[in-house]
């Protein structure tokens, strides 16, 4: 029955994160123009978009490999099953003894790697400047990273993100200083991850200030609608992980059955609502840094991570 | 926990599956009996291999009468070639199946003694202490050979890279002609330092593989950059001995002068003796492995030699160094050995890591590049290797049969994608006569099978999921992440340090494995012979394809792989990992969820078809060529047919955010801008300098110092008579106070 269960979980929330990942991209925008005192387009207008590109006939370079192709697809599919791995509203999905952390940081990087190696494929100026600077911000915000799945793995004694969210839901830990710098850290890697201001901005379209949106240029049609589709998910992905592991209240268990699901789920859209609402603020208020500040950012997520591991061992002497 | 129990009911589904069936398979009732059988064959395909290695410079020196002497000496050369690579591949090729078998077989022990070796030993009293240890034969200075888990492990490794090399080397051009003998000889130097049962037969074997290796890369000697790289490369192996001997010297006096392993390990170093050996082997055989800051040498060795040779060096001879470190210092130094010798293993291998990971980055030439990645590497594994040493010294056994298991995983899967890559890069050099990434470009359309191996391995330096590099990385990580049990504040603070730094390490050879693909295999080609480039031969197709299949399936199946090296980690950490690695899964604590690769493969192809459903079902097919966007710049003039070629990025321009971020910090990097003034032709340039610390804190000032004491030294030496006189009298006369003196006290 378990199983059975976790297998819906997994399949209703797969349809959801796709379904809803466009939608949080839209919400953004719309909060983002509200309050510049914009109307702002409609929250559906990312779902319109994807659908009109995915109707064209994608222009391709004619040097392009087999590899320019298959990147978007490929990509896709590596940021769906990282998706498939981060719950949501329920936890025990069928996916979760495969949810290790340092698995879904894998398969986010192999996502990345594909549409670096798809940026450099075609030969151009372009494509080249956003892989770089794309791959280098990378080598930074993976220690931040690693640095907090080093401190939640000290904390809960497992990678596994079901695991932790478990132990995280059923004992009260209570305010610690080590997750509150861990929360830091792995928003200033999300925002670098997901190339949100002010390490990248989303909404240029100006070249030289573009990282991710120059890394793909090259690609249109269905090719651009897949790459979106990626950029979108992987938002609601990082907004998922955050909330799962900071705000672990009011998630569903295999054993609580599915009528949960009727608290569990508003629940989950409303603290990812919650994120995207701070996100949305933080960067109306916030303007896009030098490209060579953003190893210092970073490099301040590097410290805080550091801190809050070391907090670790000063307050509670693991032994 | 009803959760945890879950898991814990298909952990033990799964082991009980993996237990009930591979010793069924392979638990032959004579598995005892199987391992001397098995070393005998090892021995034999030494001797194989020495033979091959003999045979090859006969014919090569062989050149009959009749057909002209030039032709006759390049058909005796390329006959030459033949005899040994071919005999190679087919030696180890079976010795690949051997150890295989003798693994799976359960991996028994077998000590073999040959009537040859030092003189001079079997005088009695000199073996007094360990004389009758191994079923009472007295030690009679033979040459032992000995065979167990940890040997097995690393022969499986060479074997395979061995083979990939040989059967390389089989269609590389006649330029390796000359130096063909030695690669046998190469071989079975590995083979004879694995099979060691004595130190003597270790420093034997080591130094064979150190000139057999010297050799092979002098293969192009009238070019002065390899000359120069193979001097580096045979001071370095001088080092290397002058450290190594010592330690085993040590180890032996200690065990009363018998060499053979056996009795070492029944009388295991103590004290100051202890740490000196374990300062002279880290030295010794972290010289030969590429352990910073004892790496320089390997960029310019790996660049000079022959790509089957370079692959060869970094995929196994690395790893033999490496086998070295973990027999003397797990196994010959005994189990009570103090928590702090981890230390200057994870101070030493996180440095490595990143300073390799960053050099990786930055590197022109290919193969420099692919070096410079086996530092990273072996940086990795050391510190698997110091947390290993470390959890034993506070007898945490199974946090330190992981982070053992993790290490040795990590050495073969990088044994494999080295090997791999070198092949790999060795063809681009043939097929498009150049290394250089600034010449290169666009391979992917003129070496298909080339680029999608290459792929493969590049996703393994990379480290990304499903891949044998990522299986390697994560149980290295998930050791580093149970380091913190150790205790002490300041050990636990080094451990979360090394976890940051490992995780840049493994991200800037993500950067370098990006970069490696994207800029000499995909855009458009950056010289006429990038864009002409040739497919590589059969055989070294034959060579990728199969290394890419062996990590495909060391990627998938880790656990299996960890299972081989059970008999390892019992013996020298008296902990197994059958609890946590099973075929499908590999675990970092018994009971909990851990990594499962097939799983993950799994998920990502479902993933991978319902996007292509979506794609199949929600969008139009087809697409259209077009000049390429490039944000509407205008279309390259006739006469530049790949386009302008300073439009494309390159390996420079690539790495310059990294560079500028990190290498002004560790390597020194200087950018020199020449900007002419408005109204001048010239060309603006920009030119960068780097050099490595190792080369500039540790190399420099030995070199000053040799510089000076060999001035002085020849000041001394034409000197004229009368000074002679006067320096020979001063001495005499200095002498004489000094025994008067003495006399006195």
């Amino acid at each position: 029955m378990t199983s059975l269960i976790g297998l819906a979980t997994l399949l209703l929330h797969v349809a959801l994160m796709l379904a809803l990942a466009p939608l949080l991209v839209g919400f953004i925008r719309t909060i983002k123009a509200r309050v510049l005192g914009r109307v702002g387009p409609p929250v559906v207008q990312p779902w319109r978009d994807l659908l009109r590109l995915a109707r064209k006939q994608p222009v391709v370079a004619e040097n392009a490999s087999w590899l320019f192709h298959a990147a978007p697809a490929a990509g896709f599919a590596a940021t769906l099953a990282a998706a498939a791995l981060v719950p949501g509203f329920a936890l025990g999905m069928t996916t979760a003894p495969l949810a290790d952390l340092l698995v879904i940081a894998g398969l986010l990087a192999l996502a990345r790697c594909l549409l670096a190696l798809a940026g450099l494929d075609i030969g151009t100026a372009f494509g080249g400047i956003g892989a770089s600077r794309e791959m280098t911000f990378a080598a930074f915000a993976e220690p931040a990273m690693m640095l907090v799945i080093f401190t939640l793995g000290l904390l809960m004694g497992t990678t596994n993100l079901d695991a932790i969210a478990l132990v995280l839901r059923e004992v009260t830990v209570g305010l610690r200083v080590s997750l509150g710098l861990a929360l830091v850290a792995i928003v200033a890697v999300a925002i670098a991850e997901n190339s949100r201001l002010p390490v990248d901005n989303p909404a240029s379209h100006l070249e030289l200030t573009m990282v991710h949106e120059a890394m793909v240029l090259e690609y249109s049609g269905r090719h651009l609608a897949l790459i979106e589709a990626t950029a979108a998910l992987k938002l609601l992905l990082w907004m998922t992980l955050i909330a799962t592991i900071f705000a672990p209240f009011g998630t569903a268990t295999p054993e609580s059955g599915p009528l949960v699901w009727l608290f569990a789920l508003p629940l989950w859209a409303v603290k990812v609502g919650a994120l995207a609402v701070v996100l949305a603020l933080f960067e109306s208020a916030i303007a896009k840094m030098r490209v060579f500040r953003v190893p210092e950012f970073l490099g301040i997520a590097v410290l805080l991570g550091l801190l809050a591991a070391v907090f670790l061992f000063v307050s509670q002497g693991i032994a | 926990m009803p959760r945890a129990g879950r898991f814990r009911q298909r952990r033990a589904d799964c082991i009980s599956w993996w237990c009930e069936t591979v010793p069924a398979l392979c638990a032959v009732p004579g598995a005892i009996a199987l391992s001397p059988v098995i070393l005998t064959g090892f021995a034999l395909v030494v001797a194989a291999l020495l033979g091959l290695g003999a045979a090859s410079a006969v014919v090569h020196h062989h050149i009959p009468a009749g057909a002209t002497r030039r032709r006759a000496a390049a058909a005796a050369a390329l006959a030459s070639r033949r005899i040994a690579a071919l005999g190679s591949l087919g030696v180890c090729g079976l010795g690949f199946l051997l150890v295989l078998t003798y693994l799976l077989a359960g991996a028994g022990t077998a000590t073999i003694t040959l009537p040859l070796g030092l003189p001079g030993l079997g005088v009695p009293g000199l073996g007094v202490a360990g004389g009758n240890l191994l079923d009472g034969t007295r030690y009679d200075g033979g040459i032992t050979l000995a065979l167990d888990g940890l040997s097995g492990f690393f022969l499986l490794l060479l074997m395979a890279a061995g083979a990939a090399a040989s059967a390389a080397a089989l269609d590389g051009p006649g330029d390796t002609d000359a130096t063909a003998p030695f690669l046998p000889v190469f071989l079975a130097a590995m083979a004879l330092t694995l099979l060691a049962g004595d130190a003597f037969a270790l420093v034997l074997g080591f130094e064979l593989m150190s000139l057999a290796s010297f050799a092979l890369i002098l293969t192009h000697h009238d070019d002065a950059t390899v000359r120069a790289a193979a001097l580096l490369y045979i001071g370095m192996a001088a080092l290397g001995a002058a450290c190594l001997i010592p330690a085993l010297a040590l180890l032996a006096d200690g065990a009363g002068w018998d060499l053979r392993f056996a009795a070492i390990r029944a009388l295991p170093p103590e004290g100051w003796r202890a740490t000196l050996v374990f300062v002279l082997a880290l030295v010794g055989a972290g010289s030969k492995a590429g352990l910073a800051p004892l790496h320089v040498w390997l960029p310019p060795a790996h660049a000079a030699a022959p790509a089957h040779v370079s692959a060869l060096m970094s995929g196994a001879m690395t790893k033999v160094a490496l086998y070295l470190l973990v027999r003397v210092l797990f196994d010959l130094c005994g189990p009570a050995q103090p928590v702090w010798w981890g230390v200057p293993l994870l101070v030493l291998g996180a440095g490595g890591a990143v300073l390799g990971g960053l050099r990786a980055n930055l590197e022109n030439d290919i193969k420099a590049l692919l070096a410079c990645s086996t530092v990273e590497n072996i940086g990795l594994i050391v510190i698997g290797l110091g947390v290993a040493l470390a959890a034993r010294g506070a007898d945490l056994s199974t946090l330190a049969a992981l982070a053992l298991g993790g290490a040795l995983l990590h050495a073969l899967a990088h044994g494999l994608f080295k090997s791999l890559l070198f092949i790999a890069a060795g063809a681009v050099q043939h097929g498009a006569g150049t290394r250089l990434l600034v010449r290169l470009g666009g391979l992917i359309h003129r070496m298909p099978v080339t680029t999608v191996c290459v792929l493969v391995g590049a996703a393994s330096l990379a480290g990304l999921p499903p891949s044998a590099g990522f299986a390697g990385e994560w149980t290295l990580f998930q050791a580093v992440l149970g380091g913190p049990r150790i205790g002490n504040l300041g050990l636990q603070i080094l451990i979360c340090v090394v976890a940051a730094l490992m995780a840049l390490a493994a991200a800037l050879a993500a950067a370098a494995a990006v970069r490696l693909v994207g800029v000499a295999f995909l855009g458009r080609p950056r010289s006429p012979r990038a864009a002409a480039a040739d497919e590589a031969g059969p055989r070294t197709r034959d060579a990728l394809t199969g290394l890419a299949v062996a990590l495909a399936v060391v990627g998938l199946f880790p656990g299996a792989v960890l299972s081989l090296a059970e008999p390892v980690l019992r013996r020298l950490v008296s902990a197994g990992l059958d609890d946590r690695a099973g075929l499908l899964e590999v675990a970092a604590q018994a009971g909990m969820p851990g990594y499962s690769a097939a799983g993950i493969a799994l998920l990502g192809a479902l993933a991978a078809g319902l996007v292509l459903w979506l794609v199949r079902t929600l969008t139009t097919p087809g697409h259209r060529d077009a000049p390429a966007w490039d944000g509407g710049f205008g279309a390259p003039p006739p006469w530049l047919p790949f386009g302008d070629p300073l439009t494309q990025y390159g390996g420079a321009s690539f790495a310059q955010p990294l560079r500028r971020a990190l290498g002004g910090a560790l390597l020194q990097a200087d950018e020199i801008v020449d900007m002419p003034a408005p109204g001048e032709t010239r060309p603006a340039r920009i030119t960068v300098e780097l050099s490595d610390p190792a080369a500039w804190w540790l190399f420099r000032p030995v070199a000053e110092l040799r510089a000076r004491l060999s001035a002085f030294a020849d000041a001394i030496q034409f000197l004229t008579i009368r000074r002679t006189l006067s320096l020979m009298f001063t001495v005499l006369v200095l002498f004489l106070a000094v025994v008067a003196l003495m006399e006195q006290l």
